[in-house]
């Protein structure tokens, strides 16, 4: 009886009792696959989309991936060749100060949240409004960026840009600062503050470097995020066909905008930029999750 | 349970009431929120003596063991009324600096709680918040901390690894040398033990047992045979109150009071 199945004869071998059969109605048996199949089908829906754009990007992207792609500045247009180098270092730079900026106020204002207002009214309502940001459209970062910083100053400038890409890394930081800190076992808390270190040397000695790795993981992620981003620098870094001013005042040229011009272009050089541009973008995102991936296992493993 | 009376018994050092007292606790309550925690507590605790806390869970011992330090002032919702005489000094006095009084009442907890750092800068954490030292006089400070916790001949050749590297018992030892190091009066224990297994708990009380000739201890455990074993002094608490407190040979061979006694003969809790 242990090792054979359990049939229903045996069953009633084992409990000599009246057994009433046909309960189960076939209609949830056909429910039961009905929710299997439908499951595994989108799944295979789902995958296959994300697929065909990975496969197409490969294969698109890596035959326009040449090492002058990294050399040459973006060609004008009806010239051949060209090739992404401003765009590249324009979108570092950009991404670069963006995350300069959003740290220090996402992983501080993190820190309050979790440290310091952990059941205040207040609390609660910046956490409310940054749910809200985290989830804004980007476009409406870039417009706001735009009325306050562009139209008053008199143009396109890459720290315009980089403001924009900030307010959109701030609230993934806030996000994942807080939640990391409150990982963080009260009794490790407890233990510093008994051995008389005030709240502040708890903090910066104790739970940030308990949170270290989970918060330079969402750190990591916002990077990942605003790499990528196209619609808030459309109203204030815009674009550059050159290499632009090394005190980004004016278009600073950067992958996503590019991407989204060539793609839209006429020429075939262009087009080619584009593919290769969205590849590089995505193997950048790529390494980046798989680094805070890497790091996030560090952490639980601990 | 007559293994407790020969634990007892078989202790060669019970000296009589002598010690000066270190803390003396005059009419303290207790309050989370509005639940009454502790109703009017009066005892002291003796000089280089080891005071035990025992009772059934929820009595109030490890919020009376909270008190001493005032670690439970972390909660904005708890608090304490009363007096707790720290030598003659109120140390609920809004006028005491609770980070002062927390570098000289020193607190081990349940779990082992290392710190995200090396050995070394586990022991070395508490010496430096509060006092600037040539690193050469830290060195001699970790060292002698984790000679005092029995621990340093299993990770002289290891300080720098990280102290979440150890076993829990080595845990909760580092967790003891640390607050060793800080030179602190008094020392309290809130079930040191309780996460540990019989070897590395064996150890603990070794441990204990020495530290008593520098510090004022006191601890708080769910294990009569241990209270028996290590402590000079226990009180009994039940419901908030210090039901009985007196020299551990008298509480547990003796008891004056009738819940006293059923407790430490196994009856309830």
């Amino acid at each position: 009886m242990a090792t054979s199945t359990l049939n229903p004869s045996e069953m009633a071998g084992a409990a000599p009792r009246e057994v009433a059969w046909g309960r189960v109605r076939p209609g949830r048996r056909i429910a039961d696959r009905t929710l299997k199949v439908g499951c595994t089908l989108f799944t295979v829906i789902g995958v296959f989309a994300l697929g065909w754009i990975l496969a197409m990007l490969l294969v698109r992207g890596l035959s326009a991936l040449t090492p002058a792609i990294f050399v040459n500045i973006t060609p004008g247009p009806g010239t051949t060749g060209g090739g992404l180098a401003n765009a590249m270092l324009g979108s570092l730079i950009l991404t670069g100060i963006g995350i300069l900026v959003a740290t220090p106020i996402g992983v501080l204002a993190g820190t309050y949240l979790a440290e310091y207002a952990r059941t205040s009214k207040l609390a609660a309502l910046v956490r409310f409004i940054n749910d809200l940001l985290l989830s804004a459209p980007s476009i409406l970062i870039g417009l706001f960026v735009y009325a306050l910083f562009v139209a008053p100053f008199g143009g396109y400038s890459g720290w315009a840009g980089s403001i924009a890409l900030a307010i959109i890394a701030i609230p993934v930081i806030v996000r994942t600062t807080e939640d990391m800190l409150r990982l963080v076992p009260n009794g490790l808390r407890e233990a510093a503050a008994a051995l008389g270190a005030p709240h502040s040397k708890v903090i910066t000695l104790v739970t940030w470097r308990a949170a270290r790795s989970g918060i330079v993981t969402g750190i990591i992620l916002a990077m990942a995020r605003i790499a990528g981003e196209t619609a808030p620098l459309l109203f204030t870094a815009l674009n550059n066909n050159f290499w632009f001013s090394p005190t980004l005042s004016g278009g600073v040229s950067n992958l996503p905008v590019t991407i989204y011009q060539f793609a839209l272009s006429p020429y075939g050089n262009w087009q080619e930029l584009a593919w290769a541009g969205a590849l590089i973008i995505t193997a950048t995102i790529l390494v980046l999750s798989v680094v805070a991936r890497v790091l996030i296992r560090k952490e639980a493993a601990r | 349970m007559t293994t407790l009376s020969a634990t007892v018994q078989a202790r060669p050092d019970r000296e009589g009431a002598t010690a000066p007292a270190r803390i003396a606790v005059r009419d303290l309550d207790f309050y989370y929120g509005d639940f009454h925690s502790l109703k009017s507590i009066s005892m002291d605790f003796r000089d280089r003596q080891v005071t035990a806390l025992i009772g059934p869970s929820g009595c109030g011992k490890s919020t009376l063991l909270r008190c001493f330090n005032r670690i439970y002032s972390l909660y904005p919702d708890q608090r304490a009324t009363g007096e707790i005489n720290l030598d003659g000094r109120n140390i609920l006095s809004p006028s005491v600096d609770v980070n002062e009084l927390r570098s000289r009442v020193g607190m081990v907890f349940q779990k082992p709680t290392p710190f995200p750092m090396s050995i070394y800068d586990n022991v070395a954490f508490g010496v430096r918040l509060y006092e600037k030292l040539p690193k050469a006089e830290v060195d001699v400070r970790v060292e002698s901390a984790l000679r005092k916790a029995a621990l340093w001949g299993e990770v002289k050749d290891k300080l720098k690894g990280s102290g979440m590297g150890l076993s829990g018992g080595q845990q909760q030892r580092l967790c003891i040398a640390r607050t060793v190091a800080q030179g602190p009066e008094v020392i309290l224990l809130d079930e040191p033990t309780s996460a540990l297994d019989p070897i590395s708990t064996g150890k603990v009380e070794e441990l204990i047992e020495q530290l008593r000739s520098e510090f004022t201890i006191a601890i708080v455990t769910h294990n009569m045979q241990q209270a028996a074993r290590i402590s000079q002094y226990t009180a009994f608490m039940y419901l908030g109150e210090v039901v009985e407190f007196g020299p551990t040979n008298g509480l547990f061979m003796n008891p004056a009071k009738k819940q006293t006694h059923d407790y430490v003969t196994g009856r309830f809790g």
